[in-house]
């Protein structure tokens, strides 16, 4: 077993972990939060996606005990104290960039990460932004749409957070 | 998809890694980015009793200057190799080629040396350390040693590097002003080559005057087309004799018929994506 201490969603979390836990299932069945998914479980479809010291990374493919020290977020992280939903997640809801919605809270992780990187993508950026998150369902037009509206609400408020 | 049970250690200097190494034998096995090993380990095609992960050794990672040279540690994600200013000056090649490797999440974690090591003859920058003529910075037990790109890679998934040893950087000439292109085909926009060429060509009024070019996906390692640049010099930079001097990019090479393409298809695209490379690359 290995001693490791990660943050997540802004909560400090000291853990036993087995070196062969994933990122991934110490999200969802230590820590609880069931709302990164697991889609294909070979680091294809970026279901998992979740923010490893801000940066985008699929959950599948990182063991917990290289998360030891760093700081996580989930899609569980991205609302506002009273619930007030990241920009990013209101343009999900607003441009219905989902139907299952399994792909969803990893679209969105990377969404995230792709506007801190790029604040105002083309549309072509977009799409080559996101080619690491598959989705069976929609056809990809709504999340663009998604993705356009979310830099423009950021953009307005004042930058990415 | 869990892997089998192993041991773990995350030293934090070059000099404990290799002890570490030397210790575990045979059933010790570095982890860079965990790009490509972790899905190996989770499909259990492997299971190390041990995992040395480099993720700690600051002395890695970051790309530097060493007088004329540029020296990219092994430890450098692929996201920080495109970011890096003196990689966007003086290897353009290298930034390039790593933009078009898989997708922003493998490349936030994925390392030049990992995808080197890795040797995977559809992985994208073998091909970039043959054509610049990269030397291979390697450390072992009895200290260390450098291999030229073209003698690293030996076989499908197979390198010059011992078991006891590790990759510790890349090292590079500058190949500042220096026009460059990678030219990739794949079927599906975040994976691995059908078939790529990495060109960098030099032109001064209209004559090609230096050129490099190598192959991904032709054999069991990144191929140099030394027929295509021997065509290419002193020759005009035209689409003509560019596509002519494309002619020659399957000399020398072995292409696999798989379920992606077949052999004649991969030699069909060598050709073809010379020729594009090359003309993106004198631009
Ligand atoms: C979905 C997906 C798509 C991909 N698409 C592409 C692509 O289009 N093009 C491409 O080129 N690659 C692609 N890759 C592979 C990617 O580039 C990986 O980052 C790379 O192959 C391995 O790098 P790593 O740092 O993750 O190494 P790891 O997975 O940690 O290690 C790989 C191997 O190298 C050994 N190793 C690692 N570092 C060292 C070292 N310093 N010294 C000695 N041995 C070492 C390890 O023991 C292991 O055997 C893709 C990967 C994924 C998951
Ligand atoms: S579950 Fe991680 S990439 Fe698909
Ligand atoms: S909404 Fe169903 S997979 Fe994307």
């Amino acid at each position: 077993m290995a001693k490791i201490t990660v943050a997540v969603d802004g909560t400090t979390y000291q853990d036993e972990v087995e070196p062969r836990m994933l990122l991934v299932q110490y999200l969802r069945e230590k820590v609880g939060k069931t709302g990164t998914l697991i889609g294909c479980d070979t680091s294809n479809c970026g279901a998992c996606t979740v923010l490893l010291d801000g940066a985008s990374v699929k959950s599948c493919s990182v063991l917990a005990v290289q998360a030891d020290g760093h700081e996580v977020t989930t899609i569980e992280g991205l609302a506002g104290i009273n619930g007030e939903l990241h920009p990013v997640q209101q343009a999900f809801h607003d441009k219905h960039a989902l139907q299952c919605g399994y792909c969803t809270p990893g679209m969105i992780m990377r969404s995230v990460c792709l506007l801190n990187e790029n604040p105002h993508p083309t549309e072509a950026e977009i799409r080559e932004g996101l080619n690491g998150n598959l989705c069976r369902c929609t056809g990809y037009q709504n999340i663009v749409a998604a993705v356009q509206q979310a830099a423009d609400a950021l953009a307005t408020a004042g930058g990415a957070r | 998809m869990i892997p089998a049970s192993f041991d773990y250690t995350a030293p934090t200097t070059l000099a404990d890694a290799l002890a570490a190494l030397a210790q575990g034998g045979d059933d010790a096995k570095i982890l860079a980015g965990g790009q490509s090993l972790l899905p190996v380990l989770k499909l259990r095609m492997a299971a190390p009793g041990l995992l040395i992960d480099l993720g700690k050794i600051d002395e890695l990672r970051g790309v530097r200057r060493e007088g004329d040279t540029i020296v990219v540690g092994a430890m450098t994600t692929h996201h920080d190799v495109i970011a890096d200013p003196l990689v966007r000056e003086h290897l353009s090649l290298l930034a390039k080629t790593t933009e078009q490797v898989a997708d922003a999440q493998v490349r936030y974690r994925g390392t030049l040396g990992g995808a080197l090591a890795h040797a995977d003859p559809a992985g994208d920058l073998g091909a970039v350390t043959v054509a610049l003529d990269a030397q291979m910075r390697i450390a072992g037990p009895n200290g260390t040693r450098s291999v030229p790109a073209a003698q690293f890679f030996t076989d499908y998934f197979t390198t010059a590097l011992a078991e006891n040893e590790i990759l510790t950087g890349i090292a590079f000439d500058s190949f500042a002003g220096w026009g460059a292109h990678y030219e990739k085909f794949h079927t599906v926009s975040q994976a691995w080559s059908t078939v790529a060429v990495a060109a960098a060509v030099l032109v001064a009024g209209g004559t090609v005057t230096a050129a490099r070019v190598a192959l991904t996906n032709m054999g069991p390692t990144p191929i140099r087309a030394r027929a295509v640049e021997a065509a290419l010099v002193d020759g005009p930079a035209s689409d003509d004799a560019v596509r002519a001097a494309a002619q020659a990019a399957t000399e020398g090479t072995a292409p696999v018929d798989d379920a992606t393409a077949p052999a004649a298809y991969r030699s069909h695209l060598a050709r073809v994506l010379t020729g594009r490379a090359v003309l993106a690359a004198a631009g």
